[in-house]
């Protein structure tokens, strides 16, 4: 041991956060510039379909109150500014602030987003050790064809069954929402809630697990064929021995990196899943934003949704320096070149 | 009395040309011995001789493409698929080659218990404590992960979870590559030690000369083949006692002898 652990992980964790803060202005930069090329005007947009009853002059007027005219730089750096301070600016397809939007938005996807997340990597990981334990039997073949086809399978169309079989044909889901129609969301029950998140629910989770899955079941047959494993079959272990002592230790760490590194992913299948559900969460809010050009909420889902997945992508990173034993001892610094 | 033995044993392994076909390459050829109690049974070739092949056929951890044929018997009764759950751990134990084969997420202490349970040992702190100690290795070493070790304690440590199952034949592969001589030593002659206590060793190596001052009896391979068998005191002198031509001219190969080149067939 070189340093001290608490004194190398706060270094690493230093290092790390002026890392996010260039990835998070680099995106930033580019989806300003994105939104500044794009054919969305702010002004048409902001007016809606009050724009017949506006003249050019006035047009021109809330462009020049608006700062529209200068340079895209200074635009820029006005903007960033703004976002330092915490004003994310003012949604327009919302009426309210984008702060207000993106955080009653986010309260509504987490439970989506992160009991999918957690389904996932628990489902994942016993699938992908049950198939890698057996691997070249039928029940690794299941769950290989299983993972495969649903990996390629896109998430609404996922979605679009699950709601066809479940809700339209079988009537034991809701067809829609976060809640029923016509209850203000206050007055929602708790098991009305749970009714309503299933569905979409199991589509993500559906969609997470064949990842998670593949890996862990790759993992678990190369750890299977290490010396530390033949070495215990000649010490007398059984195979369920051997799985669980030699692994599940080794294929844990991987399998929860996964998991933190597909946080992006499983974002963007939620975008499309609260799409066909109608689930009023970020995802939704997304494309929203997106069609009808509300231009300050879009850049700030974008920046909320960097940051969640770096710092995703950061946690499944120190985890590996934090866990294993042959890196903990080293440096947190040497070797991070993946982030 | 015989503990182990391996009578016109061979191996090969299958191997696959294209999709359908597939020829055997044989690697093992008419490999016979015998170790009985008290003994210790020095198997010794070059590297690549197939010397480790036999360790792991005797305990059944051969690659799946391995195909055996010949018989492995301990104690009279055939070392098969059906016998052998109840024999690895607990009738012989393997002293791994390298650190590799010890798990490098658990602790050294963890991993002997497993052994030792696999083994249908007691687990309990004290015995175990009490076991290391006597390969001179504390609470810290049972403490560390097995890449804290260093070269000599992973080699006893390795020595401590091969022998914790008290089994009555043990093979030891390699047990002092990559150590230095006051260690190897020490392996060594506690390799003797245990073949003193009635069991019996096989200890599979390179190095003629070291392993002499303490085999009984030397097993030569050559190219996957047996080059005959000798006792250990046979190797004195200008090798006059050697039964076989490839054992004379090893001997008389080595350092202290002049490293004299014989040719022969």
């Amino acid at each position: 041991m070189t340093r001290p652990l608490a004194q190398s992980l706060a270094v690493g964790l230093a290092y790390r956060l002026g890392r996010l803060a260039v990835v998070l202005l680099l995106v930033a930069a580019v989806a300003f510039s994105l939104a500044k090329i794009s054919p969305i005007d702010p002004v048409n947009a902001y007016l809606g379909d009050d724009i017949a009853r506006v003249g050019p002059e006035q047009k021109a007027l809330i462009a020049e109150r608006w700062g529209l005219n200068e340079a895209p730089l200074t635009q820029f750096v006005r903007w960033a500014q703004n976002i330092l301070q915490g004003d994310l600016g003012y949604s327009m397809i919302y009426n309210a602030p984008v702060s207000e939007v993106i955080a009653s938005r986010f309260w509504t996807s987490l439970p989506l987003v992160g009991l999918a997340w957690l389904l996932s990597g628990i489902l994942g990981f016993a699938l992908g050790v049950v198939a890698g334990a057996n691997s070249g039997s039928w029940i690794d073949r299941v769950i290989r064809v299983y993972a495969y086809v649903l990996s390629c399978a896109p998430t609404f169309w996922i979605a679009i069954l699950l709601l066809l079989a479940f809700a339209v044909f079988l009537g034991w889901a809701p067809v829609c929402c976060a809640g029923p129609i016509g209850v203000v969301p206050e007055d929602v029950t708790f098991s009305d809630r749970l009714r309503h998140l299933a569905l979409p629910l199991a589509a993500l989770t559906v969609f997470g697990v064949s990842q998670v899955a593949l890996h862990t079941r790759a993992k678990m047959i190369e750890i299977l064929n290490l010396d530390a494993a033949l070495y215990a079959r000649a010490q007398g272990a059984t195979k369920l021995d051997i799985v669980l002592r030699h692994g599940l230790r080794n294929a844990a760490l991987p399998a929860v990196t996964i998991l933190f590194a597909s946080l992006g992913e499983l974002f963007g299948g939620s975008i499309l899943a609260e799409q066909v559900f109608s689930y009023p969460g970020l995802g939704q809010a997304t494309v929203a934003a997106g069609i009808k050009g509300d231009v300050p909420l879009l850049l700030a889902i974008t920046l909320c949704l960097t940051l969640f997945v770096s710092v995703g992508n950061m946690i499944a990173d120190m985890l590996y320096r934090l866990v294993d034993p042959r890196i903990r001892d080293g440096d947190l610094l040497t070797g991070g070149d993946h982030g | 009395m015989t503990l182990l033995s391996f009578s016109g044993f061979g191996l090969s392994f299958r191997r696959y040309h294209g999709l359908l076909a597939s020829c055997e390459t044989p690697v093992l050829n008419d490999i016979a011995f015998t170790i009985g109690r008290g003994e210790v049974v020095a198997l010794v070739g070059a590297s690549g001789s197939g010397k480790s092949l036999i360790a792991h056929a005797a305990f059944g951890i051969l690659p799946p493409n391995a195909r055996m044929h010949g018989s492995i018997c301990l104690d009279g009764q055939p070392v098969d698929e059906r016998t052998l759950p109840a024999l690895r751990g607990r009738r012989m134990a393997l002293v791994p080659q390298s650190i590799s084969h010890l798990e490098p997420l658990a602790r050294c202490a963890k991993q002997l218990r497993w052994a030792a349970r696999r083994a249908g040992r007691p687990t309990d702190r004290e015995t175990l404590a009490r076991h290391l100690e006597a390969f001179g290795l504390d609470g810290d070493a049972a403490k560390a992960f097995p890449h804290q070790l260093s070269g000599g304690m992973a080699r006893r440590m390795m020595m401590a979870i091969a022998t914790v199952g008290d089994a009555d034949l043990l093979i030891a592969d390699e047990p002092t590559s990559g150590l230095d001589d006051e260690n190897a030593e020490i392996v060594l002659s506690k390799l003797r030690g245990l073949a003193d206590q009635e069991k019996g060793v096989l200890l599979i190596t390179h190095s003629l000369a070291a392993a002499l001052p303490y085999a009984d009896r030397v097993c030569l391979i050559r190219n996957g083949r047996m080059e005959g068998e000798e006792a250990a005191c046979a190797f004195d002198g200008a090798g006059e006692g050697l039964r076989s031509a490839y054992a004379r001219a090893l001997w008389q190969a080595l350092p202290q002898n002049g490293f004299q080149v014989a040719h022969h067939a």
